[in-house]
């Protein structure tokens, strides 16, 4: 029992120190290095010790530095509590969705098992959708305690925005449900070790017997992005739109309403808001590589490959521990992926109307999501797995 | 586990709660609130027996008491909103009109 | 391996709290939506530790995330701050129902505890989605179709009841 818990200390520490403590931050310098490289620009280079500016990564420090010391301003007539339970409803429920998010694999030391992932629960994603629908309520409070119209609406809209897109966030997975029969992350990862052949599907039509072993070769890994990728899609959009990340933004819009829900918020509650806003982005990729991209495997490289190649050179146990490094990289080389990905898609699309952003989740995400589980059911149903 | 008697204490306690809310509060909105808490505590009765029992069918009720629950706030606060509306007030005391 | 008991008592404490909070709280409503929410979320705890693993899961998405949300918003449309005690000549009416209510629930309390049932072992994977899914989709599907039918129709009703009048 106390192994489990100390276990457990050391990966929330883990993750609150990597992925809050120092993602949060370079995300918000790769937020603006990256937007200037697509737009052919410098970007934010002056933050120096000294004179010496380091391509401007001393930016994130030097914004938490203006954020903490900056006056809390709390506008006259909105009340105390709820104005700084806010930021605190808004953040608390984005870090605690990193607790079944797994980062790792199942590792055998001896006669100890260490699985890389806080808490490894059976319905691991019901527990992401049920600690994201709690966000809403950061969003909420938020506008309602500021004692301005305009937050209000502002907030409003947020709120349902961020709550018509939960649906058909957990709609658009199903699919990827069906095909991996599990909602336990973990096992998730486990299931997406594996390759299956691009052209199998001719073996189950019974056009050929065997496939040749040249056509047997395409193999592709068998990642959830593969698998489904028409889910990949809908969920991206769908949990973006949730994280009210551009480019569905408009409840925040920077160059539109001020700042929407959180125009009356300054110094370090508005920091909180913020930083939620970017570790989301870090959940929403973390999630999306647990999930489609295969988790923390190789792609092309199973695990009982890799344990085998690497043991008659340094014998089991460094041999797995050095596996289990290789799949910590990978996983966050995966996540730092798909965070590019997300910043690529906010520098590049417009901003939709909001009509048109409601349009988009109940019009088009909510059809496509059911076709989706229909046509994998279909497929499921007549063809076994694929291949 | 947990003694059964205690789920099913704990449950009659919010049933009360929820109940005295109903009974004396004047806002149409907590009244709603306080008859969602009674309905939460009878969801947790629900499950504390269906643990006792070992089988499944006090979750599957469970499930379908947040159903009705959910269609039912969303009537309620359609016909709290056309209410206010048109008289202005969410006072339960003030729309006693049909009263003798 | 279920949750130490202490977890339902704690948690039981703290939905005992905030019910009193939301009931008693008469100057802020918004202060009241809130407590319950922290109400519901103390009963998921609850249902985690008596192994409801699936209502759990839905009872935080669905009532404390999406149900308490609709209240908090019509509160906030409708500009809702406060409420005000009853006048005199109502309190002594309310008080005897409170009353009323406390003798029931005695009642009820005292006569329980000689007709429970006796608590019997665990399957494996009890109150998991896959259970909940298998009994909910084969013996009780017919009630499960029924409910979309009633959601359709409290969709249709919200609507019209909500709508703006064209004149």
């Amino acid at each position: 029992m106390d192994a489990v818990l100390l276990g457990a200390i050391a990966k929330t520490l883990f993750i609150i120190l990597v992925a809050v403590g120092v993602f949060a931050p370079i995300i918000t310098w790769v937020e603006r290095k990256q937007s200037a490289v697509m737009q052919d620009r410098i970007g934010a280079n002056r933050a120096g010790v000294a004179g010496i500016t380091v391509l401007g990564l001393l930016h994130p420090l030097a914004d938490v530095i203006k954020l903490l010391t900056k006056e809390d301003v709390v506008p006259q007539g909105a009340s105390r509590g709820l104005h700084l339970a806010a930021p605190l409803i808004a953040a608390i429920p984005v870090i605690a969705s990193f607790a079944v998010i797994p980062f790792g694999g199942v590792y055998q030391f001896g006669d100890r098992t260490w699985n890389l992932v806080v808490a490894d629960l059976d319905w691991g994603i019901l527990y992401v959708f049920a600690v994201a629908s709690l966000a809403t309520y950061g969003t909420v409070i938020a506008g309602w305690a500021s004692n301005n119209n305009w937050s209000l609406l502002g907030s409003l809209r947020a709120s349902a925005q961020m709550i018509s897109y939960e649906v058909t966030m957990g709609l658009s997975i199903v699919g990827l449900f069906m095909v991996f029969q599990t909602l336990r992350l973990t096992e998730m990862g486990l299931a997406q070790d594996d390759t299956f052949r691009l052209l199998g599907f001719l073996e189950r039509f019974g056009w050929v017997d065997t496939l040749p072993g040249w056509l047997a070769w395409l193999q592709l890994p068998k990642w959830g992005l593969f698998l489904q990728p028409l889910g990949f899609v809908m969920f991206l959009t769908c949990v973006m739109a949730e994280n009210k990340r551009p480019p569905f933004d408009l409840p925040e819009a920077e160059s539109e309403l001020v700042a929407g829900y959180f125009t009356e918020y300054s110094g370090m509650r508005f920091g909180l808001f913020y930083m939620s806003e970017f570790i989301e982005v870090v959940v929403i990729a973390a999630l999306t590589t647990a999930l489609f991209l295969g988790g923390w495997t190789i792609p092309y490289l199973p695990q009982e490959t890799l344990i085998g190649a690497i043991t008659p050179v340094f014998g089991v146990g460094v041999a797995t521990g050095l596996c289990m490094v290789l799949h910590v990289v990978a996983f966050f080389v995966k996540v730092i992926v798909m965070i590019w990905l997300q910043m690529q898609i906010r520098w590049t699309l417009p901003r939709p109307r909001y009509d048109q952003v409601m349009d988009l989740c109940w019009k088009i995400m909510l059809p496509l999501s059911l076709v989706n589980v229909f046509v994998t059911a279909l497929v499921l149903l007549l063809w076994g797995n694929g291949s | 586990m947990v003694p059964l008697e205690h789920v099913i204490g704990l449950s009659a306690i919010l049933f009360l709660i929820g109940a005295i809310g109903a009974l004396t509060r004047r806002n149409l909105i907590v009244l709603l609130m306080s008859i969602e808490l009674m309905l939460n505590a009878a969801n947790l009765a629900l499950v504390g027996f269906s643990r006792a029992w070992a089988e499944h069918d006090g979750h599957v009720f469970v499930l379908m008491v947040i159903v009705v629950a959910a269609c039912e706030v969303a009537v309620g606060l359609g016909i709290v909103i056309a209410l206010f509306r048109n008289r202005e007030t969410v006072n339960v005391e003030d729309v006693s009109l049909l009263k003798w | 391996m279920s949750a130490p008991e202490w977890f339902f008592y704690g948690a039981g404490a703290l939905s005992i709290v905030s019910a009193l909070a939301m009931v008693l709280n008469v100057r802020n409503t918004v202060a009241a939506a809130l407590s319950l929410v922290v109400t519901m979320i103390a009963l998921a705890v609850i249902y985690v530790v008596l192994d409801a693993h699936l209502v759990a899961a839905l009872q935080i998405m669905v009532y404390a995330g999406a149900i308490v949300v609709l209240f908090l918003f019509v509160v906030m449309l409708l500009n809702l701050r406060s409420d005000t005690f009853a006048p005199p000549r109502q309190r002594l009416l309310k008080a005897a129902g409170v009353v009323l209510a406390l003798g029931v629930t005695a009642a009820f309390v005292s006569l329980v505890p000689s007709s429970l049932p006796t608590v019997r072992e665990l399957p494996e994977g009890f109150g998991g989605y896959r259970a909940v899914g298998t009994e909910l989709f084969t013996r009780f599907v017919l009630p499960f179709e029924v409910t979309s039918l009633l959601i359709l129709a409290a969709v249709a009703g919200a609507v019209v009841l909500a709508k703006r009048r064209l004149d």
